[in-house]
């Protein structure tokens, strides 16, 4: 059975291509390149990526423009539907500003942009999107992200913890994020989003490919392969 | 009729740029500064017709992340 996916473009998005390219090396189907301004999503989707880069160039916050965009409405009405929405970086930005997941993505605590590989622990191997890996185990993941340092009450961390829906936590000092988190779930477990780039990880001339277990869990969840 | 909303981080909320704001100051020489919070201001225009609930609407949907950010809005005398 065929994956079908999509994967979202906006103004100023800059790793659309490189996740179109992780989800077609994986899967074997190119994905579908969807539009901002687009108000449908193609029919029959298994999946949809949300990329990273400076949509609508960053403006008023990471993310909030195009949080707000047509394409978007659809998304979450596909991720309410229960159709599994992957962000990345800036796409994990635009999915907290679009509520779809809790929380918000501060400036590093730093003030740097941080650039570089950074471990990364698996902390929930059960989700959709991590079933490939093992509970612990730590991955070697690119980080590229100005805006990475995760915010949340205290309220809302300790339910995320609670509930198993942090995904993936910092192994090192990246960013400054609250209890180290580098990617959550939503309650459903449908909808992932998470500062590091797996999608640049998933090839040895990357330097590892520690970044498609990610890709295989989802693809393997979804069309049984 | 001039609307602005001023928007700042709730108490709490980690303010990285607040704190090198901060750092500069001291090293500009300025002392008894105690804390710096960095926030933003939006200047409206807006026609008669447009209600409070509607401005505050605004705010809530797109001028502020109601998660890390609070909201004032102040009305201009033209």
């Amino acid at each position: 059975m065929a994956f079908t996916s999509a994967v979202i473009t906006f103004p100023g998005s800059n790793c659309d291509r490189d996740m179109a390219v992780a989800l077609e090396k994986v899967s074997g189907t190119a994905p579908h390149r969807v539009w901002h301004g687009d108000s449908e999503l193609p029919e029959g989707l298994d999946f949809i990526a949300v990329p990273g880069g400076f949509s609508y160039g960053d403006y008023l916050r990471c993310g909030a423009i195009a949080s707000r965009s047509p394409i978007m409405q659809a998304v979450i009405a596909a991720a309410d539907k229960g159709v599994p929405v992957l962000g990345v970086c800036n796409g994990f930005q635009v999915l907290t500003e679009s509520g779809l997941l809790p929380g918000a993505l501060l400036r590093n605590a730093g003030l740097n942009f941080v650039c570089r590989e950074v471990g990364l622990e698996v902390v929930n191997a059960q989700s959709l999107f991590t079933n490939a890996y093992e509970a612990g185990q730590v991955v070697r993941i690119p980080v590229a992200h100005h805006d990475g340092n995760y915010f949340a009450d205290e309220e809302t961390l300790n339910r995320l913890e609670g509930e198993g829906r942090v995904a993936f936590r910092y192994a090192e000092e990246v960013n400054g994020s609250a209890r180290s988190i580098a990617g959550v779930l939503n309650d459903a477990g449908n909808v992932l989003g998470m500062m590091p780039h797996p999608e640049r990880a998933i090839e040895t001339t990357h330097g590892g490919t520690d970044g498609r277990g990610l890709f295989e869990s989802a693809i393997r969840g979804l069309v049984g392969a | 009729m001039k609307v602005r909303v001023h928007v700042s981080l709730k108490p709490g909320v980690l303010d990285p740029q607040g704190r090198a704001i901060h750092h500069s100051l001291e090293g500009l020489g300025f002392s008894g500064v105690n804390d710096v919070r960095a926030g933003r201001l939006f200047e409206l225009d807006v026609a008669e017709s447009v209600t409070d609930e509607a401005i505050d609407d605004m705010c809530r949907k797109l001028l502020a992340n109601m998660v890390i950010e609070n909201y004032r809005i102040e009305k201009v005398a033209a």
